[in-house]
């Protein structure tokens, strides 16, 4: 029989490095794989992990795609920290490019700096209304935010499909379902040239450091690490609960309609039936791997958006299903928690030897003596 | 007479958990048709020993005889295969189905198949256990439901059976019919181990008991030849000496005042607050003692502002009336709290010294300026924290749990105290503390009050209580006992009050 032991000191460089094991081991299962689909292993995992990145266009692409992942995954972070789990960024996307779109859709015709702002704004306010949703449940009736935030991405999509087909579809658009392309003014700028590299990567840089800070040396980061890590000491410093659900959707919808607004504006350029790959999805192995740190989450989201482009490129050099990016993608997931668990436990062989070692086997609650 | 088997026999029965021992070469012996009691205060190891008996848990040595042949329980399976019967304290009971079909889901499925409903009228009409197999649980009161976790275990045909605080969820007349059925079992040789710190029924019911404290067998007698009040020495030990008091400047004007506070545990299987009253004036200490999960707990939530009252007056801090404020309003109010669990409640285990500096000090000791942390601020209070309370750590960089318990509590004690609080409560504040660091904590206690803090300690060690307190209250089963000068009244007085047995003990008087 196989056990779980806890082991008595966690290291703590440990749990930097495994995420490090834990892309090293997708890397070796990766090839493994490759090799039973009859492909020559180096030379796969080449073309999927260093050949998108040998031209200045490869890396633009590498950060457009990094772009939503990174600012999505810093938002869920907060949450994640504090134990409110977000799983629905992907409708908060959603809504935020909705909202983001219509402030273009609405002002087709105007021409004025303030457009981009409002946009931006829009973006963010309808993230947030949409993980508002789940933060009123949560805290008036207690209702499981994994499962409300979950559901509710399947109705935000349902959200842009009936706009599309609807309300919003271009008028000079053959009768496709997709708005208007945007004009110039509602575009996010490109910030070098003859790239897809725009502004909304610097906007995530900005947002890297400023979680940081916030996470470190302000009150609310402070509040959030306490309530994840002692939830009875937060109330004992009388840090509020509800609050604190609040301020975490918030934040982590914010920052995923903002990310929604901006992949509207940015690459897409317009509103179509399909804005994310599910990138709302993929920012939650992002902010894992990044281990709800923002730099962490700056590289994780990076080595993620190298997936994307890798699967791509995979599927035009080597005819290699799409699907390979999320089989990666999956991998890496479970070679993390997989790697995160051993960090905590061992295994052991054999039957339960509590009568040997009975200290390491049983947790002190075991003492329970419930009023006897 | 010839000298039976017993039916039950341990020898030497130890059970280590880490930094405690919950058993240490417990022995005892059941006979047949015995009603033994086990007897003993929170944490004396009676529950460690009971999952002993019935398989819940292995002990680490010692040996189990029964009837005679020395044998191991692996699971509870086996033991009710054996003949052992288990009435727990917290039912295991779906509400949502009938009586009948929960005692089905309990017993073996051949002892299920048949008419079960008939054999269950029959049990509870032989014992005098009135019960319709056909109610559904929700429907019944809690001692009816109790009888279907009696039943359960008759239908099992019982040799042994262990009843754990079986009383403690009834009426007295619901008692009376349990006593009944117990001393009818007995007649017929069914052995029952009746655990219990209740001291009356234990002297009305029980053949024999056994007297644990700190996981050891410290003595054994005749109940019926003995009074509550020896028992409850034999349970507390009577090694308790007061110590002497210096003394002391008049206490003030009350300054934390509960009044008429009654309030719901919101905690299973916790305890309701029934019309607590009391007044802790500046510059004494009131200690509040009792047997643990008597309501300690829900006082304490209730007087650091986790647990909110309907009426903003119930609680009072100085002039401020705050039962409806939480505990970061209380602390402005000039409040300090140690509660009883070091980590994870009074500190976050994984965090820094200086940020659990920081947790209860932001605000009374200006950490904060705009909302950022002020981190070289906390840092030096962590550090005047770590020198004046004598915490023995190598930096206040390093996380709270690194630290031993004693050392932590000093920790945690000081951040209170050197924010200057006017009042201070605490709650088994040297609970699991080396000696020294809890005389160290003790004295500065007693400093505080001398400064002119209301200082309210909450503990079950009387030992503490009498060494700090100026008046000291019982709390038993969420009532709080008028407060008396500690001077004035004797160990054997509290623990009678503790055992909830105040009114035997005033008969006796008059």
């Amino acid at each position: 029989m196989l056990r779980l032991e806890l082991r008595g000191e966690m290291s703590r460089s440990m749990i930097y490095w495994s995420p490090i094991y834990a892309v090293i081991l997708t890397f070796i299962a990766g090839m493994i794989m490759f090799a039973i689909l009859g492909v020559d292993p180096v030379a796969a995992i080449l073309t999927f992990f260093i050949e998108p990145l040998n031209s200045m266009d490869g890396v633009a692409e590498l950060f457009v795609k990094a772009t939503p992942l990174v600012l999505i995954a810093i938002g869920l972070s907060f949450g994640f920290q504090a134990n409110v789990w977000n799983i629905g960024a992907e409708g908060q996307l959603t809504i935020g490019a909705l909202a983001g779109g219509s402030v273009a859709l609405l002002f087709f015709n105007v021409d004025s700096p303030l457009l981009m702002p409002g946009m931006i704004i829009a973006g963010i306010l309808g993230g947030m209304a949409w993980a508002a949703i789940p933060a009123f449940l949560k805290t008036k009736y207690g209702t499981n935010e994994i499962l409300t935030s979950l559901m509710l991405t399947y109705v935000g999509l349902l959200v842009l499909s009936y706009l599309i087909h609807g309300p919003w579809k271009d008028p000079e658009g053959q009768n496709f379902p997709e708005s208007r392309l945007f004009h110039d003014a509602a575009i996010i700028p490109i910030i070098l040239e003859e790239t897809r590299l725009h502004f909304g990567w610097i906007i995530t840089l900005f947002g890297v450091a400023v979680a940081w800070v916030v996470m470190t040396r302000h009150m609310i980061g402070f509040q959030i690490r306490v309530i994840g890590m002692a939830p009875m000491a937060a109330s004992f410093a009388g840090f509020k609960e509800k609050h604190i659900i609040w301020l975490t959707l918030m934040i982590s919808g914010g920052a995923a309609g903002l990310a929604g607004m901006i992949e509207v504006s940015g690459p897409i350029g317009q509103i179509v039936p399909v804005i994310s790959p599910g990138y709302g999805f993929t920012a939650i192995i992002v902010a894992f791997l990044g281990r709800l740190h923002p730099v962490g989450c700056l590289f994780a989201g990076l080595l993620m958006a190298l997936t994307y482009l890798g699967g791509d490129n995979a599927q035009i050099e080597m005819n290699l299903p799409n699907a390979v990016t999320g089989v990666f993608q999956g991998m890496l997931l479970f070679f993390l928690l997989a790697s995160d668990v051993l960090v905590r436990y061992r295994i052991r062989f054999g039957k339960a030897t509590a009568l040997v070692a009975p200290a390491a086997a049983t947790p002190p609650m075991a003492i329970d003596e419930e009023g006897v | 007479m010839t000298e039976q088997t017993p039916r039950l026999e341990l020898e030497g029965i130890t059970k280590a958990y880490p930094g405690v021992i919950a058993n240490n070469n417990v022995s005892m012996k059941i006979m047949p048709g015995e009603i033994h009691a086990l007897l003993g205060e929170n944490g004396a190891g009676k529950s460690t020993l009971v999952k002993f008996i019935y398989g819940v848990q292995k002990a680490d040595s010692g040996t189990l005889k029964w009837q005679g042949e020395e044998m191991v329980i692996a699971n509870p399976n086996a033991a009710r295969k054996l003949g052992i019967g288990m009435v727990f304290q917290h039912f295991s009971l779906f509400d949502a189905m009938t009586v009948e079909e929960n005692i089905a889901i309990g017993i073996s499925p051949e002892l299920a198949a048949g008419d079960l409903k008939q054999r269950i009228r029959d049990v509870s009409q032989q014992y005098g256990l009135p019960l319709d197999p056909t109610r559904y649980v929700h429907s019944l009161s809690v001692g009816e439901r109790q009888r279907i976790e009696v039943v359960r275990c008759l239908l099992q045909d019982p040799k042994l059976l262990i009843m754990d605080e079986p009383t403690s969820v009834l009426t007295p007349q619901e008692v009376d019919e349990l006593f009944k059925t117990l001393r009818h079992l007995s007649e017929e040789g069914v052995s029952i181990l009746y655990i219990s710190h209740k001291l009356q029924e234990i002297k009305d019911l029980c053949h024999f008991a056994t007297i644990m404290r700190m996981g050891e067998v410290v003595d054994d007698c005749i109940p019926a030849e003995e009074s509550p009040r020896s028992m409850a020495e034999m349970m507390m030990g009577a090694n308790l000496v007061s110590p002497e008091k210096p003394g002391k400047a008049e206490p003030g004007a009350a300054h934390l005042v509960v009044s008429n506070l009654s309030l719901a545990s919101s905690h299973q299987h916790g305890v309701d607050l029934k019309n607590v009253n009391l007044e802790v004036r500046t510059g004494e200490i009131l200690g509040i003692a009792g047997i643990a999960g008597n309501g300690q707990m829900e006082l304490m939530e209730v007087l650091s502002g986790e647990m909110l009252v309907d009426d903003q007056n119930a609680v009072m801090i100085g002039n401020a009336p705050v039962g409806k404020s939480g505990p970061g309003i209380r602390r402005d109010a000039g409040m300090g709290f140690v509660p009883e669990e070091r980590l994870g409640h009074g500190a976050v285990p994984e965090m820094s010294l200086w940020e659990n500096a920081f947790l209860s000090g932001s605000k009374s000791m200006n950490l904060m300026s705009k909302g950022f942390i002020n981190i070289n601020g906390s840092v030096d209070y962590a550090q005047n924290v770590v020198s004046e309370f004598n915490v023995k750590t190598p930096g206040v960089e390093h996380a709270a749990n690194s630290l031993s318990g004693g050392n932590l509590q000093k920790f945690i004690f000081g951040r209170e105290i050197l924010q200057s609080p006017g009042v201070i409560v605490a709650l088994q504040p040297t609970w699991g503390v080396d000696a020294g660091s809890a005389a160290f904590i003790r004295q500065s206690l007693l400093d505080l009050a001398a400064k002119g803090a209301a200082v309210l300690v909450i503990s079950q060690d009387l030992e503490e209580l009498f060494e700090v307190s100026d008046r000291i209250s019982v709390i038993c089963e969420g009532e709080l006992s008028a407060p008396r000068p500690a001077e004035e009244c004797t160990v054997e007085e509290i623990g009678l009050l503790m055992a909830g047995i105040s009114h035997e003990k005033e008969a006796a008087h008059a």
